[in-house]
């Protein structure tokens, strides 16, 4: 036990089997997604995910910039993850790191596997995602923010990416995690999914698990998904119900 | 089954399609469009018509006498041009020519970007609507088939058709809509004390000069100035 007050690790389980915030250990945290949120962009969306805040825009398909990435047979996908200097409780540090590129570069490469590149050559697919505010779990929030933003652009897609990350805590596995339990926790598992197919195509893992913890994750991260899919979907309805099209003549 | 795309679904057997909600201008041949430039060239422009890429607009596809060098006498980054969507290549490549009745560059005035899906509510049946836009604020309007739509005239001309392009646009769905758009203009009298019923061209202003079409050669005044004059002020009300 640490004897400094806030390094003391909460409990992260109750007795009676709840989490830090009441939740089980199968449930998510509220997720409000509002689409169409920016006006100078092509697509956009704004995802609050538990105390999480992420906006999305996307741009294209436009020309690339620059030039040399251009590729003569399809899209290219420029992904960029931002996380804001006030999005978490210490200032972070603004600008590029080693962090935000990594977590540009499987996102993007996620998406890469869903749009339909081939339909634009020699354009480019810019997509931005800016974390506001940050509490665990910001790159599935980010991925679910996007792919609203991309299907607002009207851009060709197998699917709608929806995105969890699972974890272990106090020895168990957890849907969804929040901050402590992210880093109080053993390990943490985000995962996005193509709900036609099953298929994962973003997968990372931080901490430890036996190999059956870990299947025991993915099929709850691909419950998770599935549950977060339906929102995305309504999610966009809603947008469109209220929307310059779609309303009863 | 799915939909590549966000979008209402239309049954109409044996044809099943998905029609698309949003998404850029899909350039289709014989489409006119209007265009700002986005890069100059030795012997072409450059235009971003809001399609994914550029359209090229060379020279010779212009009515004008240019040599190899001289394109940034015409046309500079940022000018406005209403062109013809002339080909379309398996590359992407969108080729667009200037010459042809109503177009050419756009002197002065606003544009406005809507949907390319409300275009056709825009222009209405058989031009009624912008018609009836025209007539009522006496501006000059030029609509492109890529949702941008060219507003000349007073700065208030201006200003009462952007709004009719914003009633129309979230009123899309709706039916009566011209009747609507005139009874807006009709009770929204321009101040000045001139009634709605002035014929056209009666505001027109000298720092919102008509769009030139096809003038033979560029004002020499603005190839020579490195920067555009100031706009005048708008005018003092009375």
């Amino acid at each position: 036990m640490g004897s400094v007050g806030a390094k003391e690790v909460p409990v992260l389980l109750s007795p009676e089997g709840l989490r830090i915030d009441g939740r089980q250990l199968n449930e998510l945290r509220p997720i409000r997604i509002q689409v169409g949120a920016l006006h100078n962009a092509d697509g956009s969306a704004f995802v609050e995910w538990g105390a999480n805040k992420v906006m999305a825009a996307v741009y294209g398909p436009r020309e690339v910039h620059p030039r040399h990435l251009q590729q003569n047979n399809k899209a290219v996908i420029q992904c960029k993850y931002n996380m804001a200097a006030f999005a978490v409780d210490e200032r972070k540090r603004p600008g590029l790191d080693r962090r935000s590129q990594e977590i540009s570069k499987v996102i993007g490469e996620a998406f890469e596997s869903v749009v339909f590149a081939e339909e634009y050559p020699r354009t480019s697919i810019d997509i931005y995602i800016e974390v506001l505010q940050a509490n665990a779990g910001t790159r599935c929030a980010g991925l679910v923010a996007a792919s609203m933003a991309l299907a607002d652009a009207g851009i060709p897609m197998v699917d709608l990416l929806p995105a969890v990350a699972v974890g272990k805590i106090a020895g168990k596995i957890a849907l969804d995690l929040k901050k402590e339990e992210d880093n109080f926790g053993d390990a943490d598992l985000p995962m996005a999914l193509v709900p036609q197919s099953g298929r994962l195509v973003l997968l990372q893992m931080e901490g430890h698990m036996t190999e059956d913890e870990l299947s025991q994750s993915l099929e709850l991260g691909v419950q998770g998904c599935r549950e977060i899919y339906e929102k995305m979907k309504q999610a966009l309805r809603e947008r469109y119900a209220t929307g310059p099209i779609g309303g009863s003549a | 089954m799915y939909a590549s795309v966000l979008g209402l679904l239309s049954e109409r057997p044996p044809v099943v399609q998905v029609i698309p909600l949003s998404g850029r201008y899909i350039p289709k041949p014989s489409d006119t469009v209007i265009g700002t430039v986005a890069d100059v060239q030795g012997t072409f422009w450059l235009l971003d018509i809001g399609a994914p890429r550029w359209a090229p607009l060379h020279m010779t596809g212009t009515p004008w006498q240019i040599e190899v060098g001289e394109t940034e006498r015409f046309l500079r980054v940022g000018d406005a041009v209403v062109v013809q969507i002339e080909s379309l290549e398996a590359t992407g490549r969108i080729g667009v020519t200037m010459n042809g009745e109503g177009l050419g560059k756009l002197d002065g005035g606003t544009i406005v970007r809507i949907s390319p899906a409300r275009i056709p509510r825009v222009v209405g049946r058989n031009g009624s609507m912008i018609d009836t836009i025209r007539r009522l604020t006496g501006a000059e309007v030029v609509v492109g088939q890529n949702g941008r739509v060219w507003i000349g005239g007073t700065p208030e001309a201006i200003h009462r058709v952007s709004e009719v392009l914003r009633i129309i646009e979230e009123n899309a769905q709706h039916s009566g809509l011209t009747d609507r758009v005139e009874s807006y203009l009709r009770s929204t009298t321009p101040t000045g004390g001139q009634g709605p019923e002035e014929p056209p061209h009666e505001h027109a202003h000298r720092d919102a000069p008509p769009r030139v079409l096809n003038s033979a050669e560029p004002d020499e005044d603005a190839v020579a100035a490195e920067d555009e004059p100031p706009e005048p002020a708008e005018p003092g009300e009375h």
